[in-house]
């Protein structure tokens, strides 16, 4: 933006110290805002992994420490032994496994019948696709809830992944958008070679869309892993509870100022991690997942 | 299927032309109808029918033990005079009316921020996205000691410039002001959506109307907000809707007071359905919920017309 101007050669050398240095002082300025936003930003986080390695007899020093001394790591230790976390986090894995596969599958198959199929009031049952994706589930809570119940599913892990199988109204809409961007060329000679439907899906479109799977496999992922109000309300006996759960268990019977929040901080680190991780390493197939929802929306 | 397939179309290729094409026409229609029938059979049982049954149930009294009482429209006369109905809605509202104008400011100012040839960005960017990728219930605990006006980041860092801090979350007056504010730190969906839209502004807009003397802040109300008002409409509608979600924070850090301060919609309605076992309100809740998101979006959509620029006319 700022360095446009095309400037005569002759004039620049005329420039004085001042105006040379200030063609840069816009991209100054703005590293020096987004330094200090990074700054606010990151502290919380920073806080948080602070705390977590802290000393129980210097959680409450003022100033507080920013680099704890000594630096605690069996603080870990003793926050994941204090429940049964490796129980919490098969439970979860096991949710978020069976969520990733059942939205991205069935949507898969969903958003090819929309996007290539023609079949007479298929364009009314998209716009009901989209209409539900602005719909809250707590909408339908209640009576999702009593058929489940019906179905002597409360306190089993079913209601948080079945429905997903009946695809994602998010994922079935981006995953049109990128199946309408694949020329119809390429079905069609397959088609003529004899290949069918189903063929078409899995053999030319699902090579030409994968980087929008990846996204909708890491989407699908974090909201599985992250998921709160679902197990809250489905799951009752500890021994089936999601680490969301778990962590918020952990803390209920404690009151503010109980020196266990080094412990707390710990677990929540821990909790956060997977996601964390798997957003740095696959950063720019979701930022793209999110763009392509926002431009199309 | 592919095997069945090739036989059908060999058979058919002997016929006329138009009963073949027809016959394609039907077989194409009826594997339309095979591939969406997760959709359909989810959208029946997962959305239309708890909608239905929903409608049924807000004019009944049912705590699921007995079976449940009709009361025709007892529910929908008592919600409308409740108390906490009011508050609800309230702390709901003005949640809404500040936070997400708040937020969707503060996102189109950090991608503006973001929008540029720096050194460094990706990073910027990953920092910035970073706590919207944590957990929600990770979130909320550790803000929750944030806000802790003892040991807390906030006031200790107040307290370096010898300001006393306020209760935060145990003060009536301070725990929505404060989950507000926190609503700040986790703004990277819509800060990503903006970015996505402002890489579709022609850089030459903002060249010439620098050189036509607009300073920064003229050509960010001029050209930007114009030009990415559809990302704004997006932001704004989901924003909106994600406000009449809110559940994880008030629930695990205020459980949604001090005095009903922080009792948002949902929080309420997850409370009158799952502690107090009363359904048949909590439908009539949810019904009320449904009324106000569509109002409100239709609202939205009418409204948009005037100030969503689409580049390439009419909005498909």
């Amino acid at each position: 933006m700022n360095a446009t101007f095309v400037t005569p050669r002759a004039k620049i050398r005329s420039l004085s110290w001042w105006t040379r240095v200030s063609r840069y002082l816009p991209g100054l300025g703005a590293h020096l805002v987004l330094m200090l936003g990074s700054l606010v930003v990151l502290a919380p986080v920073a806080w948080m992994v602070s705390m977590s390695l802290k000393d129980v007899n210097h959680l409450f020093d003022f100033p507080p420490q920013w680099i704890p001394n000594p630096i605690r790591w069996d603080n870990y230790v003793r926050a994941l032994t204090a429940m049964p976390f490796w129980r919490y986090a098969l439970n979860t894995i096991f949710v978020t496994a069976m969520s990733m596969i059942g939205s991205v599958g069935s949507s898969l198959v969903i958003a090819y019948g929309f996007a290539r199929l023609r079949f007479p009031g298929r364009d009314q049952l998209f716009l009901l696709v989209l209409a539900t994706m602005m719909l809250p589930f707590q909408v339908t809570m209640v009576p999702t809830f009593i058929l489940f119940r019906y179905l002597r599913w409360v306190d089993t892990f079913l209601p948080l992944f079945v429905p997903l199988f009946f695809g994602r109204a998010f994922f079935i809409f981006l995953l049109r958008q990128f199946f309408l961007s694949v020329p119809k060329e390429l079905d069609e000679a397959a088609r003529i070679d004899g290949c069918s439907s189903w063929g078409i899906l899995t053999r030319i479109l699902v090579p030409q869309v994968k980087p929008a799977l990846a996204a909708l496999a890491i989407f699908s992922f974090i909201w599985a892993w992250d998921d709160f109000m679902h197990p809250l309300i489905y799951i009752n006996s500890s021994a089936k509870w999601t680490l969301t759960l778990a962590l918020n268990g952990f803390q209920s019977p404690l009151e503010p100022g109980a020196p266990v929040i080094h412990l707390m901080m710990a677990a929540s680190v821990v909790v956060a991690l997977p996601p964390v991780l798997v957003f740095f390493f696959a950063q720019r197939y979701f930022i793209q997942g999110v763009v392509v929802s926002g431009i199309k929306g | 299927m592919s095997l069945v397939g090739q036989k059908l179309v060999g058979q058919q290729m002997e016929r006329a032309v138009r009963p073949r094409r027809s016959s394609l026409a039907r077989r194409e229609a009826w594997e339309g109808y095979l591939f969406i029938s997760p959709w359909i059979v989810g959208f029946l049982v997962f959305v239309a029918g708890p909608m239905i049954a929903s409608i049924a149930l807000a004019f009944t009294e049912w705590n699921l033990l007995s079976p449940p009482r009709w009361v025709g429209l007892a529910n929908f006369q008592a919600l409308f005079t409740d108390p906490l109905f009011w508050q609800a809605l309230k702390v709901t509202a003005i949640y809404a009316a500040v936070a997400v104008p708040l937020d969707l400011f503060a996102a189109l100012l950090l991608a503006s921020l973001l929008n540029q040839k720096l050194r460094g960005i990706g990073a910027y960017r990953t920092i910035f996205y970073l706590p919207t990728i944590l957990p929600g219930v990770v979130t909320a605990v550790v803000w929750r000691w944030i806000f802790n006006p003892e040991i807390g980041l906030i006031n200790n860092l107040l307290a370096l410039f010898r300001i006393p801090g306020p209760l935060w979350l145990m003060s009536p007056a301070w725990a929505l002001p404060a989950l507000i504010i926190m609503s700040l730190w986790t703004i990277g969906t819509a800060t990503v959506i903006f970015l996505g839209g402002l890489q579709g502004v022609p850089a030459e807009l903002h060249e010439a109307a620098a050189i036509d003397g607009a300073g920064p802040w003229r050509r960010f109300w001029r050209i930007t907000v114009p030009l990415v008002s559809p990302s704004i409409f997006f932001n704004l509608i989901t924003g909106m809707i994600g406000a009449f979600q809110v559940f994880t924070l008030p629930y695990i850090m205020t459980g949604g007071g001090p005095q009903n301060a922080t009792l948002f919609y949902v929080l309420y309605l997850y409370e009158n359905a799952f502690t107090y076992g009363k359904m048949g309100y909590a439908s009539a809740m949810a019904w009320v919920l449904f009324v106000i998101i569509v109002v409100l979006t239709v609202i939205q959509f009418r409204l948009s017309r005037r100030w969503v620029y689409y580049a390439g006319g009419e909005a498909a």
